[in-house]
């Protein structure tokens, strides 16, 4: 097989895919924990800014999510057919979220009744909130391992399969964390009475994933012994928990000093590298069956051509750092506190 | 069969409502760009305004685009994952360059372009809008290839057996420029630039025969004329060019376009049909021969038709081919007209006297609109049997682990968000058009105006 650098193309693109969600579930992650905050702001004021502290830069952190998934499709076409058609209803739910928490956030300033913009802050939270909890669904189906017999086939049943127990708690998770990050971009953005209120809501998102966070290693450590086989065979790789757990740890004592910068650092980082829990406990695999090991989708049966690769790598090669440019340059045009003016939501 | 039909049906009415949004963004943002560049050069406060204003209607259509765009994406595994994993190599690269070089581009400038205007410099936001721009039409491109890819592989060979069976790309150039790209990438561009001319046009003929924002209004009207002439004569051009292609590449869904069934024998075009597929026969309005003298310079030179073709290789719905083909292509030749009348009273200075005209042009922002969605709906219907031409059927390439129930709740879910949708559009649109294109300083659409400093503060 051809590599590059001593590492093989799929592999390439397994660090490429992993790559572009995790820069999703950070960037949206901040922004679908905002949302997920809305409706605890009381006022309309609180509720404006907030939603402008997100802004101009949601549509952009969206971009991620149709990367991601666009080199997914690429990279490992079997993986992307595989998966969506069996998580068929959560990817469903997710899309018409997506478009309610989309519509939401451009129409909710367009009329000034008091009905109009209720209804929004509720679609708009609702949505926020489920497509939090829907994404770490989906993460907690592929963990755990889905129902995959022969060509590839889904050969689950029933509406609900995909709502199991282990698969609620990676969900709640997934909100705690997003909520924990979104509060803290929240601080980044606001002042004043909001700031203050921001501060009291943080400590419950912390005290909720944490809760949610330790229920779920338990029962991973308990129940879903493949996940942690890489490392009871390679030792050195508990270092990825351990920093892991040191970056959790980091959250609550900076935020406790009012570090929130540095605060949304290690809840950006712990993000980050919970992604890379998630790549170690997979690698090589991407999809488990619960069938027959026969049946796994890994990074080699389900990669696209060695050359559609090595082209797609060089696409990314350029595309990236134009997308981390613009990126930074919005970021930095609106960096600062929240201030409303007439172009403003 | 009623998972291939439900999966087909859902598919169809989600990209023909998605496909409502884009074409408008890539024409509004094509008079944002000149609206703006006017502004840098002349100064004039009037072209700001008119910037400003379609940005607001821009920021409608692009955000409806976005989120039903999505969902596109997301279809293609969740209801096509046959198809996926068949074309995954070729069609998953067009569609990851489309996020990367596109739609980065448009969605991180969108944030300057709409909330930018009084944080950076003219300049700044003017590059902003032509980062919007182009990025939309980077988009058209990926996309148009992907889809193109699909009415023409080339650059790619079969690898694989049976459920096993996927093309792979041999050569990425012959894939991006495979022998229906370009021809069909202009023809959709020029489609997009006219949809989002002829709504400015709507708009500004809207005010003029109401007699208000007029002289803004005139302003405005000319450039999106000229616009709109220019590309409805295009559009003859490209549409000839994508014609001529379709006769080489896909003689079947050529012959359906025309109801073309004699072998190989002239082809009649028609104007306005009906085509009797049991009888083989079309009853309507034609130019003997026309067809075959479009392609050949010659009445009577052969072309090849349905029968030519073993039944299950022809496009199951001629009927319908061949009224949406001739809907766009009627509707192609009313705007040249349009635009040409309007254009001829322009130059004789009497352009806005014409209340008919004006009329005329209030309602004809719904043409283009037609025009880019039974034009699409002819290409695809006509490509059938096939999700890839000659390669894999659509009866094969829907996703097997997917039940008629699953396709059922999420389709009824689409028809209502979408229904909702297009209301709360028509809603916001006709109010942003009644609120016209000054920004008014009693602020009304916010209920707050305690102002910035005690919002800020929070107290």
């Amino acid at each position: 097989m051809e590599t590059l650098l001593g590492i093989d193309y799929p592999t390439w693109w397994f660090l490429v895919v992993g790559g572009l969600f995790s820069g999703y579930a950070i960037l949206d992650g901040f922004d679908f924990g905002a949302g997920a905050w809305h409706l605890f702001l009381k006022k309309e004021e609180s509720r404006r800014i907030a939603l402008n502290a997100i802004g101009p830069v949601w549509d952009g952190n969206e971009v991620w999510l149709v990367i991601g998934g666009g080199a997914l499709f690429a990279g490992f076409p079997v993986m992307y057919a595989t998966l969506f058609s069996s998580m068929y209803i959560p990817f469903m739910l997710f899309l018409v979220s997506l478009i309610f928490r989309a519509i939401s956030i451009e129409f909710r300033s367009k009329e000034p009744m008091l009905w109009w913009r209720k209804t929004w802050d509720i679609s708009y939270s609702i949505s926020s909130i489920l497509l939090a909890f829907l994404l770490g669904v989906v993460m907690g189906n592929v963990l755990q391992g889905i129902a995959i017999g022969p060509k590839y086939s889904y050969q689950g049943s029933g509406f609900f399969e995909f709502l199991n127990p282990y698969a609620i708690m990676t969900g709640f998770t997934t909100l705690g964390l997003f909520m924990t990050h979104g509060a803290i971009y929240l601080l980044l953005k606001t002042e004043g009475r909001l700031y203050a209120k921001m501060a009291t809501l943080l400590k419950k998102g912390m005290i909720f994933f944490m809760v949610a966070f330790g229920i779920t290693s338990l029962y991973t450590l308990l129940y879903i012994p493949h996940l942690s086989n890489d490392f009871r065979e390679t030792p050195i790789l508990f270092i990825v928990p351990l920093l892991t757990f040191l970056s959790i740890a980091n959250v609550p004592r900076l935020a406790s000093k009012q570090k929130f910068r540095s605060a949304f650092l290690f809840s950006t980082l712990t993000i980050a590298l919970m992604m890379v829990l998630v790549a170690v406990e997979l690698y090589p695999n991407l999809l488990l069956s619960t069938v027959d090991p026969l049946y796994h989708i890994d990074i080699y049966n389900a990669a696209s051509s060695t050359l559609s690769l090595q082209t797609m790598l060089i696409i990314v090669a350029i595309g990236t750092p134009l997308v981390l440019g613009y990126t930074f340059f919005v970021y930095r045009t609106f960096k600062g506190k929240v201030i409303l003016d007439e172009t403003s939501y | 069969m009623e998972t291939e039909i439900l999966a087909r049906i859902q598919f169809a009415f989600t990209i023909a409502f998605h496909y409502i949004y884009p074409p408008l963004s890539i024409g509004l943002g094509l008079l944002m760009v000149v609206f703006e560049s006017m502004y840098i050069k002349t100064k004039k406060l009037e072209y700001h305004t008119l910037a400003k204003f379609w940005t607001k209607i821009f920021a409608l259509t692009f955000g409806i685009g976005v989120v039903t765009g999505i969902v596109m994406e997301f279809e293609f595994g969740t209801n096509w994952a046959v198809y996926s994993r068949y074309v995954g190599d070729i069609f998953g690269s067009a569609l990851a360059a489309e996020g990367i070089f596109a739609f980065a581009l448009e969605s991180g400038f969108l944030g300057i372009l709409l909330f930018g205007w009084n944080r950076v410099k003219p300049w700044v936001h003017l590059v902003s809008t032509i980062g919007v721009f182009l990025g939309s039409m980077f988009s058209a491109v990926w996309i148009v290839v992907a889809n193109s890819w699909q009415q023409t592989p080339s650059g790619y060979h079969i690898v694989g057996e049976g459920f096993e069976a996927r093309a792979e790309i041999t050569d990425f150039w012959a894939m991006v420029f495979n022998p229906s790209s370009v021809d069909r990438l202009t023809h959709v561009w020029l489609g997009a630039f006219l949809s989002g001319a002829f709504l400015v046009l709507s708009v500004h003929a809207y005010y003029l025969v109401k007699g208000k924002y007029v002289t803004i209004s005139k302003t405005a009207f000319k450039i999106a004329l000229v616009v709109a002439t220019v590309f409805s004569l295009g559009q003859l051009f490209t549409g000839h060019k994508s014609a001529e292609g379709v006769a080489v590449n896909q003689p079947a869904k050529l012959a359906a376009l025309e109801g073309h069934f004699d072998e190989n024998g002239p082809a009649d075009m028609y104007l306005f049909g009906w085509v009797d597929k049991e009888n083989e026969t079309v009853s309507g309005l034609k130019i003997p021969g026309g067809l075959s003298f479009l392609l050949e310079y010659d009445f009577d030179a052969p072309v090849k038709g349905l029968n030519a073709f073993k039944p299950e290789n022809r496009p199951g719905q001629v009927n319908a081919v061949f009224q949406f083909y001739h809907i766009m292509v009627s509707i192609g030749m009313a705007l040249i007209a349009l635009t040409l009348l309007a254009s001829f009273y322009w130059w004789r200075g009497t352009l806005f006297d014409k209340k008919w005209l004006l009329w005329i042009f209030v309602f004809a922002a719904i043409l283009p609109q037609i025009a880019n969605q039974v034009g699409w709906f002819a290409a695809e219907m006509g490509r059938q049997p096939w999700v890839v031409y000659g390669l894999l059927r659509t009866s094969d390439a829907f996703s097997q682990a997917v039940t008629d129930n699953q396709i059922m709740f999420s389709l009824v879910l689409f028809l209502l968000v979408y229904t909702l949708l297009f209301i709360l559009f028509i809603y916001l649109l006709n109010k942003k058009i009644k609120h016209g294109p000054f920004d008014t300083h009693e602020d009304h659409d916010r209920p707050n105006t305690k102002g910035i400093a005690t919002a800020v503060i929070g107290k």
